[in-house]
């Protein structure tokens, strides 16, 4: 039953991923991605890491995509904004950095694959408290840190946002 | 047996929150034909027997289901079709990780009245709910219609606005209770405060209820929060709807008043305990007993959990008939400028008193 429910929701997640990419309307695209962030989020569940699950879901599926979702409703899908020709500029960059991404996960492999043999362990890392003390404790600094640049990044868009008279 | 148990649970609360939604539909009627010294709707009838009107939410399922269902030809037939459907789904799916009764042992059997029992059942909910919003927004752009998509657009400013107003408010439930399990949350609530007073949550955090009930009913849709919809101007996301699919989008609106009733009574007003009832019975602080059977603890908190969710409940539609709706700029400014800074005042000073008392 759990491996079913791995594989049906790992092809689901593969799957929307490629509509991603495939996908010429930019709004199945968008919703492909939150179908792919979801199916991802039961995989999460499924390690045990509820809360990482949740997060997933409440930033990624809902938050973040809500804002994706805004901008293609807003703009019209035949404007130059989603013109094949200015995507294309853009896609040369895309197999070198397919390529880096791909060489990323094929050197992680192996390591990852050593440390869940043990995956009872992989789920007390994903709980809230394991993941709070080491947040709050080791990572302070860089947890500070990166709350202050989301800070910064906010008030940008906001100076950006309106217009100064 | 295990599975019935299961089985049980699902359907009875799965059948308590659609009962007391459709209830709602009609209450929303008689009560504000009360309120405005009118009679309301009392012609559906069979046989002659009329039963206040409550016959009213048959009559309206019927008429639902039988009438035409309609597409805009400019419309997306897929998205159209899903976006109700995804709107009811994750309003329903949130109550699963709510717990509408404690853990009993019955003859042998361990009964634990919570669907889903997650060590992070709040954020499951907050999940859901801000996967709900999907429903609105694309059954605002797929119809193919400026005002439903104002509406669906208007919808989503405001549930992202007030989720985070909500969101801030339940830290300070969460720092006092220390769990995000909502059923850890309910048993914690039994406990008392100097030997008499429940430690309910709305007592221990004032104006994060406060703030929470606002952001609650500003997540319903409803008035005086109801600019996405705004039946007197732009009708909102649910304009080129009709049939059972505007039904859906419509039971759904109480749906939610019923889950911001259900989260209200869990975090804030005890859940499923009722002052002074343990698993053998009453026991008062002032001396004195009264002992009670498994069962009848059960039911007696079962029922509590019941009442507070309909006196909620009804609390809502007093609100939604008595203040007059808010404009969008004095919707948001509530929202950013007051809500927002009161709630994360509330986790600073609530962040405070826990030190003090903790030392």
């Amino acid at each position: 039953m759990e491996q079913l429910v791995f594989y049906l929701f790992a092809t689901i997640a593969v799957v929307a991923g490629l509509v991603v990419v495939l996908q010429r309307k930019a709004i199945y695209s968008a919703l492909a991605l939150i179908v792919c962030f979801g199916s991802i989020a039961v995989l999460f569940y499924q390690l045990g890491a509820f809360f990482i699950a949740a997060i997933q879901v409440i930033v990624y599926a809902g938050a973040i995509m809500v804002m994706f979702l805004f901008v293609v409703m807003l703009i019209d899908p035949e404007s130059e904004f989603f013109s094949f020709n200015r995507i294309r500029r853009v896609s040369v960059l895309a197999l070198p950095m397919s390529a880096v991404l791909a060489l990323i996960l094929l050197w992680a492999m192996p390591v990852l694959r050593e440390s869940d043999t043990n995956s009872q362990s992989l789920a007390q890392k994903g709980s809230i408290e394991v993941i709070a003390r080491s947040l709050f404790s080791d990572y302070l600094l860089p947890f500070e840190v990166t709350s202050i640049l989301i800070l910064v990044a906010v008030l940008g868009a906001m100076v950006l946002a309106k217009k100064v008279d | 047996m295990e599975y019935a148990i299961d089985v049980g649970k699902v359907l009875f609360w799965f059948s308590s929150i659609m009962g007391l939604a459709s209830i709602l539909t009609w209450m929303e009627r008689k009560q504000s034909a009360v309120m405005q010294d009118r009679i309301g709707a009392n012609r559906a009838d069979i046989f002659g027997f009329r039963i206040l009107g409550l016959f009213h939410i048959i009559a309206d399922s019927i008429k639902m289901f039988t009438k035409q269902d309609f597409v805009p030809a400019q419309g997306n037939r897929i998205l159209h079709t899903v976006a109700p459907m995804i709107a009811l789904f994750f309003a329903l799916v949130g109550f699963a990780a709510v717990p509408f009764g404690g853990t009993y042992e019955i003859a042998g059997y361990t009964v634990s009245l919570q669907v889903l029992d997650l060590n992070v059942g709040l954020l499951f909910v907050f999940a859901m709910m801000s996967m709900g919003i999907y429903g609105f927004v694309l059954g605002g752009w797929a119809s193919a219609n400026n005002y439903a998509l104002l509406g669906g657009l208007r919808a989503s400013g405001q549930m992202i606005s007030y989720e985070i107003t909500m969101g801030a408010t339940v830290i300070g439930t969460i720092m006092v209770y220390g769990t995000l399990s909502l059923q850890q949350m309910n048993i914690a609530q039994g406990e008392l405060l100097f030997g008499w007073i429940p430690a309910w949550g709305i007592l221990l955090q004032p104006l994060g209820c406060i703030l929470f009930v606002t952001a609650a009913l500003a997540e319903t849709k409803r008035v005086p929060f109801d600019v996405p919809e705004g039946e007197s101007e732009i009708i909102g996301y649910f304009v080129e709807y009709s049939g059972m699919r505007f039904g859906m989008f419509f039971l759904t609106d109480f749906i939610e008043t019923v889950l911001a009733a259900v989260l209200t009574t869990t975090l804030f007003f005890g859940g499923w305990q009722v002052p002074y009832l343990y698993a053998g019975g009453f026991e008062f602080p002032w001396g004195g007993s009264f002992e009670l059977p498994v069962v009848a603890v059960m039911l007696l908190q079962v029922g509590a959990f019941m009442a507070k969710v309909f006196t909620l409940c009804f609390i809502f539609l007093l609100i939604r008939w008595t203040l007059p709706r808010f404009r969008w700029d004095q919707l948001m400014r509530l929202g950013w400028t007051i809500m927002l800074p009161l709630s994360i005042l509330n986790i600073v000073v609530t962040g405070v008193v826990l030190l003090i008392v903790g030392n």
